[in-house]
């Protein structure tokens, strides 16, 4: 079985969440404290949503110094498995600077929670091959400060590491942008939130974000 | 009146004391005897309602009832307000709010999984409306958002009576294990009590003796707490890992009066006494006097009773979570609530009858209510104008533009969103089976009718849950209410509680917790007597809800009531700014035939969709769900009659169907009346000879009512 870790800052609450689709998908996954230094029995790294450290600061902001973190920082270095920031989990790696840009207030300056629509972008990550190139998905937003920047977004398109856009962008972010990867593509964050469309059980059904943690358990077998 | 007590409390405390109460017990009864801790002017009609449920774990007097769901599972429910803070400081006052609900439930032992809201707020044109509704939703938004419990459902309503007094009531739901449940009744002598999570500072010190005066026009900003809500999902992380706990007694939240309310709740609840040490509470400042300590309402902190040397296994837990903690109270004998600051005894009150608050009674007058209905009824109406202008009405245009700001998916549960049906629908991971979830009131039809009226609020909830295929299982309701000292307010209590208490017996659902909040009223403005009824129902298959869809080309049925009023309805409302009119009545026998008639057919799968018919009639019943499933339909056999088209009548749905042999059979054969009355069509909305592209009519009904710059579509 492929070992995965859901790590728990204090605040973390979509930790849940992301553990019941990691298990259904047949990972190993444990929830690892923010405190915990060993990781490198895991292959695949997940920072959930939520407000870590209760956005004091900035979201992700106090997060960053977690002691994890160092332990995060060799295991991308060091190639050992993959990692995924998901809202949260992205506003902590842009902070950290793992990922590229930040994430500043929504334009509307509100929280909003919705189901809207990206356009996959690069299909050619660990992260989405199972998507294709352009394809409209339908999974949902929900943070206050999704409002992606990067001072030169083209040299991201240019190296392709803008993974996925908004089709109608909800919160001001530069160039549509919603999720990106790093230059050695281990690691992606995104805003919307995959595992809540993951068994097409809630709401209108829409079952678009399996697709990504199933690339992800094909990648690593 | 000494320290506002009255002659008879103030000679009843000498009683109890059998001497003068010094500071700190003035305190202790100020907080104790007030009108939100004690419910004296509201306990003589509450007795009425009914409790019993075969279902029941923890009843009325707890901080929450706890009900069994099915299997090993259980549930937890209360809905609670924080009117006054939040009619003070917004954000701040709803945020707490939405804390101090949680707080109810985890002391309950299990996890909140849901939240509810249901506000009330003044003119939709006014700019203090503006400011209040805007804070509000920002305030439960922050609170609910960042602790991780989804908002799932709500309702909001504008008018006048509300200006100066706007609404805030907030339901959380808790769902857990049988064996994770634990009483606010601490037990064993020489046990110890732990205080966990925030320190204690000086905000918020006598709030609840706030909440229970007249809104002063002047602003009390002290009386005011501060919203933490990232200690709060602490609280709820420590507390999910401390109930698995043999050692872990009970659990009580610190809500209103702080310490000297809770403290030696607990410990009468165990037939005890107890010793509290007040120099042993983590503060905020060093320099806080004892009073401070005692009264202080700070919010984010919860007690614990739990076995004497097991403490360590405890503190361990809160460490893990960075949150304070101290042993401050001992449970003993001798029923007494002695309160200790450094070895010195300031406070020494017999618990037995620290509670023994003289109740209140006023006396009643019948109030002047337009009964007569509006002259203009009989004038020649643009139908499809009255629709566009209804539907766009603040009251009963789209909802999103305040649930978008919470997050109502988080713990991907919510399989039937906010919006989408009339009530909520919750899953349990890896079980087929599911809750319903619904908040609702309306004050209007209380103020015209305080019998009818809050009849119709619980019978309402009940057919919204039924429109899923729900059975209801409990129960709370929270009552807002003006000033009971004035007798034309007073004289709605006891038909208004008589109103919940026979609706409830005849759908054989208990109470299991509540709230009352009075004094909702200004100088200016007097809120309606506004219940609010939280309900929740047990979906036995929640494939039965997934399924709920409008198709193309079903048949549409009104089904229920064929005759009824028109009075206190939004369409006199919104067209004449008219208050008044008969209200519609429900006949009990013929509800609850309806209701579980309804529960079959979508059982049964023989209706597609099932929609319930409320405030603004049932044009704006049929063009709500058409818009939100983006289908179109052509309807015939309506009645040319402003109390056919836009009378909020009750004990009406419509259903949407492609087996209408069936579903007309079994109606004959309960002896329930419907008419065909449409075909769901592509596009628009036909009736009556008028025609609306449902494109039009989403523009309309979805009216953003807190735009904000940079706000998309």
């Amino acid at each position: 079985m492929i070992k995965a870790g859901v790590v728990v800052f204090p605040g973390s609450n979509c930790d849940r969440d992301v553990y019941y689709a990691l298990k259904k998908l047949n990972f190993d996954v444990d929830f690892v404290f923010h405190k915990e230094k060993n990781i490198f029995n895991y292959r695949l790294i997940v920072l959930p949503g939520g407000f870590s450290y209760g956005d004091y600061l900035r979201p992700g902001a106090i997060a960053k110094f977690s002691p994890i973190m160092e332990s995060i920082y060799e295991f991308i270095e060091k190639e050992m498995g993959l990692l995924l920031g998901i809202c949260n989990g992205f506003q902590i790696l842009t902070e950290a600077n793992i990922l590229e840009g930040g994430l500043l207030r929504n334009v509307n300056n509100r929280f909003i929670c919705k189901l809207i629509e990206i356009k996959v972008i690069n299909n050619d990550s660990p992260f989405t091959k199972y998507y294709e190139k352009g394809e409209i998905l339908k999974i949902p937003i929900a943070h206050s400060d999704g409002r992606y920047f990067h001072e030169n977004p083209k040299s991201l398109y240019k190296d392709n590491l803008v993974c996925f856009e908004y089709v109608d962008n909800p919160n001001g972010s530069i160039m549509n942008i919603a999720g990106i990867l790093n230059r050695k593509f281990n690691v992606l964050g995104l805003m919307p939130h995959p595992e809540r469309r993951f068994d097409g059980i809630l709401s209108e059904g829409s079952k678009d974000g399996y697709r990504l943690f199933k690339s992800i358990y094909d990648f690593l077998k | 009146m000494k320290f506002g007590f009255t002659k008879e409390e103030w000679e009843r405390i000498i009683e109890i004391l059998e001497r003068e109460p010094n500071e700190i017990e003035v305190g202790i009864f100020k907080l104790n005897w007030s009108e939100h801790c004690s419910y004296k002017t509201s306990k003589i009609f509450l007795r009425e309602l009914p409790t019993n449920s075969d279902r029941l774990i923890l009843g009325i007097g707890e901080n929450a009832g706890v009900l069994k769901l099915k299997d090993n599972y259980v549930i937890s429910f209360k809905v609670e307000s924080h009117n006054h803070p939040s009619a003070i400081e917004p954000f701040n006052g709803s945020a707490t709010g939405v804390g101090g609900i949680v707080r109810d439930i985890l002391s309950t032992g299990l996890r909140p999984i849901a939240l509810l809201d249901s506000l009330r707020f003044g003119n939709y044109r006014s700019s203090k409306t503006r400011t209040l509704l805007d804070g509000v939703v920002r305030g439960i938004s922050f609170y609910g958002n960042s602790i991780g419990v989804p908002v799932v459902a709500g309702e909001v309503y504008f008018e006048e009576c509300y200006e100066d007094n706007p609404i805030v009531n907030v339901m959380c739901v808790g769902i857990g294990k049988i064996y994770d449940v634990r009483s606010s009744i601490a037990k064993g002598i020489g046990n110890s009590i732990i205080i966990f999570g925030n320190l204690t500072g000086r905000d918020g010190i006598g709030g609840a003796a706030f909440a229970s005066e007249v809104l002063k026009d002047q602003e009390d900003l002290s009386a005011i707490q501060i919203a933490d809500p990232f200690t709060e999902k602490l609280l709820i992380e420590a507390i999910s890992e401390i109930v698995k706990f043999k050692e872990l007694i009970a659990i009580q939240d610190l809500g209103a009066g702080g310490l000297s309310t809770a403290i030696p709740e607990m410990a009468r609840k165990g037939n005890l006494g107890i010793k509290l040490y007040l120099d042993k509470v983590p503060v905020r400042s060093k320099d806080m006097k004892p009073i401070e300590i005692l009264l202080s309402e700070s919010q984010e902190r919860m007690l614990i009773c739990v076995e004497k040397g097991s403490e360590e296994k405890f503190f361990k837990v809160f460490e893990k979570w960075n949150l304070n903690y101290a042993v401050i109270a001992e449970l003993i004998e001798e029923k007494k609530f002695l309160v200790y600051y450094n070895n010195n005894l300031l406070g020494d009150i017999p618990i037995d009858r620290m509670f023994d608050v003289p109740l209140r009674i006023y006396s009643i007058k019948t109030p002047h209510v337009k009964k007569e209905n509006f002259e203009v009824l009989s004038k020649n109406y643009n139908y499809g104008e009255v629709l566009l202008k209804l539907i766009s009405s603040e009251n009963l245009c789209s909802r999103f533009s305040i649930y978008e700001q919470y997050d109502y998916m988080v713990g991907t549960d919510t399989i039937l969103e906010p919006g989408y049906g009339d009530c909520t629908v919750l899953r349990i991971k890896d079980e087929d089976f599911g809750i319903a979830v619904k908040i609702d009131g309306n004050g209007r039809y209380i103020y015209l009718d305080p019998y009818e009226g809050s009849k119709i609020a619980v019978y309402e909830c009940a057919r919204n849950l039924s429109t899923v295929g729900a059975i209801p299982i409990g129960i709370t309701d929270n009552i807002n209410f003006p000033n009971p000292e004035i007798e034309e307010n007073y004289y709605y209590f006891k038909p208004m509680v008589e109103g919940l208490r026979d609706s409830a017996k005849k759908l054989n659902i208990p109470f299991i917790s509540g709230n009352v909040s009075l004094y909702n009223e200004s100088s200016k403005s007097r809120i309606y007597p506004t219940i609010t009824i939280g309900m929740v129902g047990l979906v036995e298959n929640i494939e039965n809800v997934r399924r709920l869809k409008i198709y193309e080309n079903d048949s549409i049925y009104l089904v229920g009531k064929m005759e009824g009023n028109i009075g206190g309805s939004e369409f006199l409302k919104v067209l004449f700014n008219f208050v008044g009119g008969n209200l519609d009545k429900v006949d009990d026998d013929f509800e609850i035939k309806l209701q579980r008639s309804i529960i079959h057919l979508v059982k049964n799968g023989i209706a597609s969709f099932v929609k319930d018919i409320s405030e603004g009639g049932i044009l704006i019943a049929i063009s709500e769900a058409l818009i939100n499933q983006n289908k179109g339909a052509s309807l015939f056999n309506l009645r040319e009659s402003l109390e056919f088209l836009f009378g909020e009548w009750q004990s009406r749905y419509i259903i949407f169907t492609s087996k209408n042999e069936e579903l007309e059979d079994f109606l004959k054969s309960q002896n329930i009346t419907f008419l065909e009355i449409g075909k769901v069509k592509e596009n628009t909305l036909e009736f009556l000879g008028y025609k609306i592209e449902i494109e039009n009519l989403r523009k309309f009904y979805f009216r953003n009512l807190i735009p904000q710059k940079g706000d998309r579509d």
